[in-house]
């Protein structure tokens, strides 16, 4: 039986690291779950004269997209989320993070614009607020303003499917 | 002209210390509190570079944060409370004692006890283990003209 202990060690430890290289280390859980969004008014992207203020949201669900001109990852979730506006089920809010207008604007042109509303957080004061640390990273808000998901990173079709529409519908139901 | 090409080089350090040197500029207590501070806590992007060490974008606005919060008269540690409501406990280099980090905290003293038992069953083990040898009168006699063999004289 003794003889058996270090395999038995072995497999453990295997087991241990095993799910270690499935984890993703840039999957911060994010401590705003289940709490308030934190309100922000900030001008808008195409007349920045003009404000778009957080707090007009409430009644509604809608998701928050952090982005910018600059992160690579958002071309890859750029389909999803012109795929996902054109379905109008949940209405997309972005959030042009630390950009310059007329790059955010070009981007847009370029790609096409998934978005019900633009605004641009300059110099990422919003962006601390809402703990974003990597972009693009999205947020699913209900009613009452309080923030129910995170996604870090691109969207997917899958996490799409999976999580934020089950979710989506979920919370607009209530 | 060769040597002074190797004077432009060895300058060239300086001039990439000014570059560093520039965040210090304008209140050094106030800096030298901030430093102190981001020390203890994590980049988010380069996730084992200090917020104080890491040259990421996020590091500076974080920096800036800190600074301007500083300023605001706030502590050290409603700083680090902010920061944490944000980005949560992955931030802080010395992670707080909780019920999914108690792992972290007892789990090496864990494998050390773990460890020690083993080796004390093991010795026990061992020793309960040698076994008595039956000696044969023939054998006790050989044995006993050896272990009372004189001492060689030389030494």
């Amino acid at each position: 039986m003794m003889r058996f202990w270090p395999f038995v060690a072995f497999v453990v430890l295997a087991a241990f690291l095993y799910i270690g290289l499935g984890l993703n280390p840039h999957e911060i859980p994010s401590p705003l779950i289940n709490k308030p969004a934190p309100a922000f008014t900030l001008p808008q992207l195409y007349s920045p004269a003009k404000q778009f203020s957080s707090q007009d949201m409430k009644g509604q669900v809608w998701l928050l997209n952090v982005w910018a001109s600059w992160c690579v990852s958002c071309r890859e979730e750029h389909p999803v989320l012109m795929a996902l506006s054109q379905q109008n089920i949940v209405p997309i809010y972005g959030l042009d993070y630390k950009d310059k207008n007329a790059d955010g604007e070009a981007w847009l042109r370029e790609g096409g614009d998934p978005y019900t509303l633009v605004a641009t957080d300059a110099n990422g004061r919003v962006g601390i607020d809402y703990g974003v640390y990597g972009v693009p990273e999205t947020y699913v808000i209900d009613k009452q303003g309080v923030i129910r998901y995170k996604q870090i990173g691109a969207i997917t079709h899958e996490s799409l499917q999976q999580k934020i529409l089950p979710l989506v519908a979920e919370l607009q139901a209530k | 002209m060769k040597y002074l090409l190797i004077l432009l080089i060895s300058l060239l350090p300086a001039f990439s210390y000014a570059g560093q040197a520039k965040d210090m500029a304008e209140d050094p207590v106030l800096e030298q509190r901030m430093v102190n501070l981001a020390q203890n806590l994590r980049c988010l992007v380069c996730q084992n570079e200090s917020l104080a060490s890491s040259r990421a974008d996020l590091a500076k606005d974080l920096r800036q944060e800190v600074r301007e919060k500083m300023k605001q008269g706030m502590t050290d540690q409603q700083i680090i409370d902010f920061l944490v409501s944000k980005y949560g406990d992955f931030v802080l280099f010395d992670p707080p004692m909780k019920r999914y980090t108690i792992l972290l905290w007892y789990g090496p003293f864990a494998l050390l006890l773990m460890g020690l038992a083993g080796l004390v069953y093991q010795l026990r083990k061992r020793k309960n283990a040698a076994p008595e040898v039956q000696l044969s009168a023939e054998e006790a006699q050989r044995a006993a003209a050896l272990l009372n063999e004189p001492k060689d004289p030389q030494t």
